[in-house]
């Protein structure tokens, strides 16, 4: 197996070398001499490629994550007290299926998708392997999110995700600018106009439809029922468009529509509006109160993983309670790791208690298992919205 | 080239490799794919649903269509930015400057089309440089909206695709003789004239293969749209890139690629013919 990065290089070795000969037609010995010399260069960088990748693959980690879930320090840790190698990727729920379905689960060592996105995936194209639970250290996290992920992510008996991290989206506001925006329903609130975004993709739909007074989770076993649900969810973001600044779409442009002041009120994601709250007090994340949208993101063990040794080990170490600290307090995100609160700092609880009083923490909309063909309905549902006046 | 040395062949495999394993493989795999269409029992049947499903569903084919229109237009665009700044390089100012002008216009490409168009938005938002400098002297009280519209899309397409309409004019424009211009100018022709009947119909190749480059570049671009665009700036490719990534769809998705490859290919061609250009002329 050629990684990308190689692949890359031998490209760039072809292109590089040898393009040139093509351009000029009479090439004279002492030329002829220099470019076999080049082709010799980029056939043994070939080679190398080839050789070193599988040299290598003996102690390396290849992880399909998400930005910011492996932090340099403990990356260089990991590496340091296993003597294996780390190579990341970054990667989002979509990127992450289509990549690994590409190579029908190969690539990559191990993966995290959400926890929804597992067991649909996994029924159609076979692209996991199922967790050894006895080699992951259960002791440690926290028992009801273990249950929970090993039930939704169950395929033929068998559990495919193990918890590793919890968080929510709901809304980032300006507060000084719309002090009173607190529910999903101000996404199309014309006090607002002008100053309103959100990511486009399906989360805002079951917020729109949860923001509607209504429970699409309840409809994730009546297909035809969802489907009437969701025109009338089309229905309420057409109407509401012309409030809309416009639709963010990453992490970078979510953070950077609220930072310059385009918008006030936005669909977003609690770290990222911590961390806002960090640089700007204005902003701060708040949980709608018709109800924030849990997610849990898990470790899934791609088909073809080549190092079953180090998955494991990278898993159990990313959650044993300090680690899990550490990277709870640079993330903002939870984590699945039973003790981690005890290495916390303040900042990090405060952020909880100051956007979740009780009744939202109780509230909040844990994402259930997505049923396989929802995301072809959501998708029309969400051309049709972009494509509108 | 009669006799092809054995260091030819030996030289042409890495090419070849490269095109076969790289192009025509994954292109072979994409149109197989194209036709497959899962069925309700979910096996996978040959049929042209994914193709049809383009014109059934009108939401594609007017997404197609606008994508197309904007981008002629954005291809028109360029040529008239462009035009002066080739005529300009060419054959106004001095050769030792000119040189170090096309550096300038060079370097956007290096620092890669994500980083420019980040550079746009800081430009263009509300509280952007140019509404402050607006702000700051007392032109404007409010700001002007320009991100996140078709206008600053337009730029956005327009910047990353400029240099690529340049280069050709200017290779057209150097081999035009000087004297041409002043032979006209002696026998009392306008410059309107000079620009009309000499000038245009001598760099046509240029313009048109410049021309099919934007095109195809504005065509298949995705970041533009997606990042620059406002909330209805939906782009052809960004449907293809949902059918892959969002909806799992990849036949679909395969079937939406070749339509567009086949229907800007198709938009070059009769462009082609209604200028009256040759591809083969075009492509020297």
């Amino acid at each position: 197996m050629i990684e990308c990065t190689s692949m890359a290089l031998i490209l760039e070795g072809l292109v590089g070398n040898v393009y040139p000969i093509f351009n000029t037609r009479i090439i004279n010995q002492n030329q002829r001499g220099q470019i076999m010399k080049k082709l010799v260069l980029a056939a043994s960088v070939i080679a190398l490629t080839f050789t070193s990748s599988v040299v290598m693959a003996e102690g390396t980690l290849r992880l399909l994550t998400w930005k910011d879930y492996a932090p340099t320090k403990l990356v260089k840790d990991f590496e340091a007290k296993y003597d294996i190698d780390v190579k990341i990727t970054y990667s989002s729920n979509e990127e992450m299926i289509a990549k690994l379905r590409a190579t029908r689960g190969g690539g990559y060592d191990l993966a995290q998708p959400s926890q929804d996105r597992i067991s649909f995936v996994q029924k159609k194209f076979p692209i996991y392997q199922p967790i050894d639970f006895s080699r992951v250290n259960t002791d440690q996290l926290t028992k009801s999110m273990v249950d929970a992920v090993k039930k939704n992510t169950e395929v033929d008996g068998k559990a495919y995700g193990v918890p590793h991290c919890y968080g929510t989206t709901g809304m980032i506001v300006n507060k000084k600018l719309a002090p009173d925006a607190n529910d999903w329903s101000d996404l199309w609130n014309p006090k607002y106009a002008g100053k309103i975004s959100y990511r486009l993709k399906r989360p805002l739909l079951i917020a729109t439809a949860f923001g509607m007074g209504e429970d699409p989770f309840a409809l994730y076993d009546d297909k035809a029922a969802y489907r009437e649900l969701m025109k009338r969810v089309e229905k309420k973001l057409i109407d509401g468009k012309k409030l809309v600044k416009n639709y963010w779409t990453s992490a970078d442009t979510q953070v950077a529509i609220i930072k310059s002041g385009d918008a006030n009120v936005i669909s977003g994601w609690d770290g990222k509006g911590w961390g806002l709250h960090k640089i700007n007090p204005d902003i701060d994340f708040i949980a709608p109160k018709s109800g924030a949208l849990g997610w849990i993101d898990t470790f899934a063990i791609p088909a073809k993983s080549k190092n079953l040794d180090a998955a494991y080990k990278w898993i159990n170490f990313m959650l044993e309670p300090e680690n899990a600290g550490y990277w709870t307090n640079q993330a903002s995100y939870g984590t699945a790791s039973k003790d981690a609160i005890k290495y916390l700092n303040d900042e990090i609880k405060g952020n909880f208690s100051r956007s979740f009083p009780q009744a939202d923490l109780d509230n909040i909309k844990w994402h259930p298992p997505v049923p396989d063909g929802f995301e072809t309905i959501e998708a029309k549902v969400l051309d049709r919205i972009k494509a509108a006046k | 080239m009669k006799n092809r040395s054995g260091t030819f062949y030996l030289l042409m495999v890495p090419v070849l490799l490269w095109l076969v394993m790289l192009i025509v493989i994954p292109h072979l795999d994409m149109f197989f794919r194209s036709f497959q269409f899962e069925n309700d029992d979910g096996s996978m049947v040959f049929s042209l649903n994914n193709y049809l499903s383009f014109f059934e569903d009108s939401i594609y084919w007017v997404t197609f269509v606008k994508t197309a229109l904007y981008s002629i237009g954005v291809t028109f665009l360029a040529f008239v930015v462009t035009f002066p700044v080739a005529f300009y390089l060419t054959k106004v100012v001095a050769k030792k400057y000119s040189s170090f002008m096309v550096l300038l216009l060079l370097i956007p490409i290096w620092i890669g089309e994500l980083v420019t168009i980040y550079g746009w938005m800081i430009l263009l938002s509300d509280n952007g440089v140019i509404n402050n400098f607006l702000i700051q002297i007392g032109l404007i009280d409010t700001p002007i909206v320009m991100l996140y519209t078709n206008f600053s899309m337009t730029i956005g397409l327009l910047y990353m695709s400029m240099l690529f309409m340049i280069i050709p004019m200017m290779s057209a424009l150097e081999s035009l003789d000087d004297s041409l211009i002043e032979a006209a100018s002696d026998l009392g022709a306008t410059k309107w004239t000079i620009f009309r009947q000499i000038i245009i119909p001598y760099t046509t190749p240029g313009i048109a293969s410049g021309g099919i480059i934007v095109f195809m570049l504005v065509i298949g671009d995705y970041i533009a749209p997606n990042i620059l665009g406002g909330k209805s700036s939906l782009w052809f490719t960004e449907q293809i890139y949902n059918k892959f990534l969002a909806t799992f769809n990849w036949n679909e998705g395969a079937a939406f690629g070749f339509l567009l490859l086949l229907l800007s290919s198709a938009i070059i061609w009769l462009a082609l013919r209604l200028t009256g250009q040759k591809l083969e002329k075009v492509g020297s």
